[in-house]
């Protein structure tokens, strides 16, 4: 199995009654509670915890991309991807993802994936959410009722532009390009692996097992809410015969390891709560554009994690915010190293899941904390549970580096911020 | 009401819902957010003395084919198509707030087509100083208020009829906002401004007193711009579709209107 750390960056600032006096972490927010100065430890801080994870021997470390978020600091992940890919050698590097139909040309996309490609030797996972509605139809602007034909013309266009062996035209619904010619071209044949985050629709699901890509359920509410969507996944793979292989598969999961499980308790009920209060408090009225949901979707009545967040009109119940119901929901996971070993094993089993995506800094949490909780992880839990399905399954969809990478030069790490 | 003769007009290969009832001078309408998923109290009046033609606009009740409308030319050749079509070319024309966007359309473009135009609250211009209120960023379950100055008529507009099942009713619905929000994504701005001069028939700017969507000041920038006769009037007790909220006295007043013509 494989385990990669992924970092949400969440501004860890916000104040204590933000819930209270501001209506939305997302599209709205206020500008004023960004200070750029302390914008500038946190993006230090957090890039420190990726290369640190990467040192301590993660599978992979994942970024992903946000606009107009308070819970996440990069509206582009291409650059941070490739600040890691200069400062790491041998973990994959998985943007989870660049939202295809924000790109004006998409081939936009497959350029800078090109580079980070090349820049860490083929160590690229490419990452392709539609994105969420906050993202691309209110802060980008993105009509929702073309947005997901929008995202398949993209992605032909980006799939086509690192494969095709020549410069070509292409005459698309919403791209015109006389000279497509992707330069650089990624170093992985034929291309870079390419998952898809999304939520619980059919056809994403279907799109994925016809194109043979990696489907990963981004949930923030753990393995409990998350069992009836990767059931449903799997069973739809049954009946497109496709095998079960868990690699197909990737989901994310919250954790906290610490000592004992007292300690666990007291070090991430802070974090966890600012995560679940401040972070995931979005105005329902960002949660729906209409034309976003398909109508097959909507008639399957799935509900987007978005609306189960903003607690919207399908959702009877909002998310928990306290600790407590945190843990008893099980958004987070806590204990020492053997008790949140055998809770992953239980997940992974369960879910079918090869691609275990964990965030071990999450909310406010501090980054000696953040270390602490990534270490212990590391050293003691990941040893527990990595041999899961790799006699049984191949992992056709992890990235294929160049032989040799070159590595990193031995430069000074940038003094960190205070 | 018996309930108006319905036939289907061919619109990009899609079928799209006419209404009609009357008899008498034809005037067409073209329906604003939500459409019109039922035979209203407002064209039953209008029918009491005119030939109402309703087409459908696509993804509109009754309407398909919205999701081939890429661009502003090909929602306007719809709706052209659909006046004639429904055999409304050079008829009276009234388009109520998303529906006024492209009536107004229809008449700059071809000004044969339109006889004389209402517009109750058009949708398609966006000013920077007076902002419209954001209708595709709603709390579920408030849309209502936004539209009707009585929730309840935008309510009972919508409500599922009892012979019709339920989920595919509310798939409809949400078809008809996205079919809005397709033409009008994100600020209801379709450059229709640069287009209004040609507009030279008679025209009715006509406001729900209570639009808590579009500000009255709109009222003022359609006028200016439209190069024909232009009267604006104003309806008390009516919110953004002012026909819906005020049945009786916006088909009056539009009655008037047409009678002078």
């Amino acid at each position: 199995m494989k385990l990669m750390w992924f970092h949400l960056m969440p501004y860890t600032d916000l104040p204590e009654d933000f819930r209270e006096k501001n209506p939305s972490v997302w599209v709205d927010i206020h500008p004023e509670l960004f200070d750029p100065e302390k914008a500038h430890t946190m993006y230090n801080d957090f890039m420190d915890e990726l290369e640190h994870a990467a040192e301590v021997g993660f599978d992979a470390i994942c970024v992903n991309e946000h606009h107009a978020n308070g819970y996440g600091l990069m509206p582009s992940p291409n650059l941070i991807a490739s600040s890691l890919a200069r400062r790491t050698l041998d973990t994959a590097i998985c943007v989870m993802g660049n939202s295809l139909a924000l790109y004006n040309p998409p081939t936009r996309v497959a350029e800078e994936m090109a580079m980070i490609d090349c820049i860490s030797g083929g160590r690229l996972i490419a990452g392709f959410p539609v994105g969420t509605p906050m993202d691309t139809c209110f802060a980008y602007g993105r009509n929702p009722s073309q947005l997901r034909d929008r995202y398949y013309e993209a992605h032909d266009l980006v799939m086509q532009a690192w494969q095709s062996d020549e410069v070509f035209a292409f005459n698309g619904r919403f791209n015109q390009l006389r000279y497509v010619n992707v330069w650089p071209r990624p170093v992985q044949k034929p291309t870079p692996p390419v998952w898809i985050p999304g939520g619980g629709s059919i056809e994403t699901w279907q799109w994925c097992a016809a194109q043979d890509y990696v489907y990963a359920y981004l949930s923030y509410f753990g393995f409990q809410a998350g069992r009836q969507t990767m059931h449903g996944f799997w069973s739809e793979m049954d009946k497109l015969c496709k095998d079960k292989n868990p690699f197909r598969a990737g989901f994310l999961q919250f954790v906290g390891v610490a000592d004992s499980y007292e300690e666990a308790y007291k070090l991430y009920k802070e974090p966890a709560e600012y995560f679940y209060g401040r972070c995931l408090h979005v105005d329902p009225r960002f949660a729906m554009p209409p034309g976003y949901t398909t109508e097959a979707t909507i008639r399957a009545k799935v509900q987007s994690q978005v609306v189960q967040a903003a607690g919207g009109a399908l959702q009877r119940v909002g998310p928990a915010t306290d600790f407590d119901e945190i843990l008893e929901r099980g958004y987070v996971i806590i204990g020492t190293p053997d008790q949140v070993a055998e809770r992953l094993r239980e997940v992974a089993l369960d879910l079918n899941v090869g691609h275990l995506m964990l965030l071990l800094q999450f909310g406010n949490m501090g980054k000696d904390v953040v270390r602490h909780n990534t270490e212990l992880f590391a050293k003691q839990v990941k040893p527990q549970i990595e041999g899961l399905f790799e006699d049984e399954w191949e992992d056709r969809w992890w990235p294929q580096p160049m032989a040799r990478p070159q590595a990193p030069a031995q430069v000074q790490p940038m003094a960190a911020a205070e | 009401m018996t309930g108006p003769t319905e036939f289907f007009a061919d619109v990009n290969g899609e079928q799209c819902r006419v209404w009609e009832q009357g008899t008498g001078d034809t005037v067409g309408y073209f329906a604003g957010f939500g459409g019109l998923p039922r035979w209203t109290a407002f064209l039953e009046r209008l029918s009491a003395a005119h030939r109402v033609v309703a087409p459908s606009l696509p993804g509109f009740p009754g309407g398909l084919g919205h999701t081939q409308l890429d661009t502003q030319l090909d929602w306007v050749l719809a709706a052209r198509d659909l006046i004639v079509e429904s055999d409304l070319d050079g008829a009276a024309l009234i388009g109520s707030s998303v529906g006024g966007a492209l009536a107004a359309e229809v008449a700059a473009l071809w000004p044969e087509a339109v006889s004389r135009l209402v517009l109750i609250a058009p949708m398609g211009l966006y000013q920077d100083d007076d902002p419209p209120a954001d209708p595709f960023a709603q709390r579920p379950g408030t849309h209502n208020a936004l539209f009707c100055h009585q929730p309840e008529n935008y309510d009972a507009l919508m409500a599922t009829p009892n012979d019709v099942d339920h989920n595919e009713w509310q798939v409809l619905s949400v078809r008809a906002q996205e079919a809005a929000a397709r033409l009008l994504w994100p600020l209801g701005e379709t450059g229709l401004r640069k287009r209004l001069s040609r507009i030279e028939c008679p025209t009715l700017l006509l406001w729900g007193k209570e639009d808590k969507l579009l500000p009255a000041s709109y009222a003022e920038r359609f006028a200016e711009a439209i190069s024909g006769p232009v009267e604006i009037a104003t309806i008390a007790d009516a919110g953004h579709l002012a026909e819906i909220d005020a049945p009786d006295a916006a088909a009056k007043r539009i009655a008037q209107f047409l009678a002078a013509g």
